[in-house]
C-alpha cells in the first residue's frame, strides 16, 4: 500500500475480477450441465463432447467473461502479491450470494450467509496487509 | 479414484499455474499505461514469456480436470479443491514467490478457506 493511487488502481481491477469471474463461472456451469456428464474418455466420444461444448453460445459468453477476468487478473498481478490477490478475489462468492438473494430470489441458507460473513472478514484482514511485499523485502 | 485424482490435479496444477503466471507478470513489472495500445504491448510481452505459457498450460490442465469433475459429481465435490487452493496459494506465495505472508494475511486466508467451504456446502 505505497500510495492511495495504487490502492484505488488495485481496487478497480479486483472489482473487475469479482464481476467477470463469477459471471463466467455461472455461464460455463449452466452450459456444461445442459451438455451432460462426460461419460467416456475414448477419443471419438471426447471429440463429440468438444464439438458440443464449443457449439454452445453460453460457453463462448462464459469464455469471453473469463477472458476479461483474466486480463484484469494479469494486470493486478503485475504489481500486487499473488497471496493478496487470490484470497481477496474470494469476495466473489459473497457477491454471487447477495445478487442471487436480491435479484434472482434465490434461497440462501444460514450456513451460506455464515460462509459469506467469514469470507468478508477474511478479505478485510487480507486487504489490510500491504499489496506488494516483495519490493519491501 | 477418478475423483481424488481430479481433485489433486485441480489443486496442484491450478496453484502452480497461477504462481507461474504471477511470476511472469512480476517480471513485466507494474503496468501504468492502460490505453489500448499500452495494454496490447503488455499482453504481447506477457505472452512471450515461458513462465506465462507454463502457467497457462498448468491452469488449462486444472480447468479440464474441474470440468470433468463437475460433470461426474455435484458442486459440493469441488469444495475441498477450492478451499485447499486458497491455502496452497498462501503457502506457495510465501515459500516459493518470496512474498511476506504476515500473521494477519494467514488469518485472513484461513477465514476465506472456512468461508468458501461453508458457502459451497450451504
Amino acid at each position: 500500500m505505497k500510495s492511495p493511487r495504487l490502492h484505488v488502481k488495485t481496487s478497480i481491477f479486483l472489482v473487475l475480477m469479482i464481476i467477470f469471474g463469477p459471471l463466467g463461472d455461472v455461464l460455463l456451469s449452466r452450459a456444461m450441465k445442459r451438455i451432460g456428464a462426460v461419460s467416456s474418455f475414448r477419443p471419438g466420444a471426447l471429440a463429440a463432447t468438444f464439438v458440443h461444448v464449443f457449439a454452445s453460445p453460453a460457453i463462448w459468453l462464459g469464455i469471453g467473461s473469463l477472458s476479461l477476468f483474466f486480463v484484469a487478473y494479469l494486470l493486478v498481478l503485475s504489481w500486487a502479491d499473488y497471496s493478496y490477490v487470490q484470497p481477496v478475489s474470494a469476495i466473489g462468492y459473497g457477491v454471487v450470494a447477495v445478487l442471487g438473494y436480491f435479484f434472482l430470489g434465490d434461497a440462501v441458507s444460514g450456513l451460506r450467509w455464515l460462509g459469506v460473513a467469514l469470507i468478508c472478514i477474511g478479505v478485510f484482514l487480507v486487504g489490510r496487509t500491504p499489496h506488494n511485499t516483495r519490493e519491501q523485502a | 479414484m477418478h475423483v481424488a485424482l481430479a481433485l489433486g490435479v485441480i489443486v496442484v496444477c491450478g496453484t502452480i499455474g497461477e504462481m507461474s503466471v504471477s511470476q511472469a507478470m512480476k517480471s513485466i513489472g507494474e503496468v501504468h499505461d492502460f490505453s489500448p495500445r499500452g495494454l496490447a504491448r503488455v499482453m504481447r510481452g506477457a505472452f512471450s514469456l515461458g513462465w506465462m505459457w507454463a502457467g497457462l498450460s498448468l491452469m488449462a490442465i486444472s480447468f479440464f480436470a474441474l470440468l470433468a469433475l463437475l460433470s461426474w459429481r455435484s458442486v459440493s465435490f469441488v469444495v475441498p479443491a477450492t478451499a485447499l487452493g486458497y491455502a496452497a496459494g498462501a503457502v506457495g506465495g510465501h515459500y516459493v514467490l518470496g512474498e511476506r505472508v504476515s500473521a494477519m494475511r494467514w488469518l485472513g486466508v484461513a477465514l476465506v478457506c472456512a468461508g468458501v467451504t461453508l458457502v459451497l456446502m450451504g
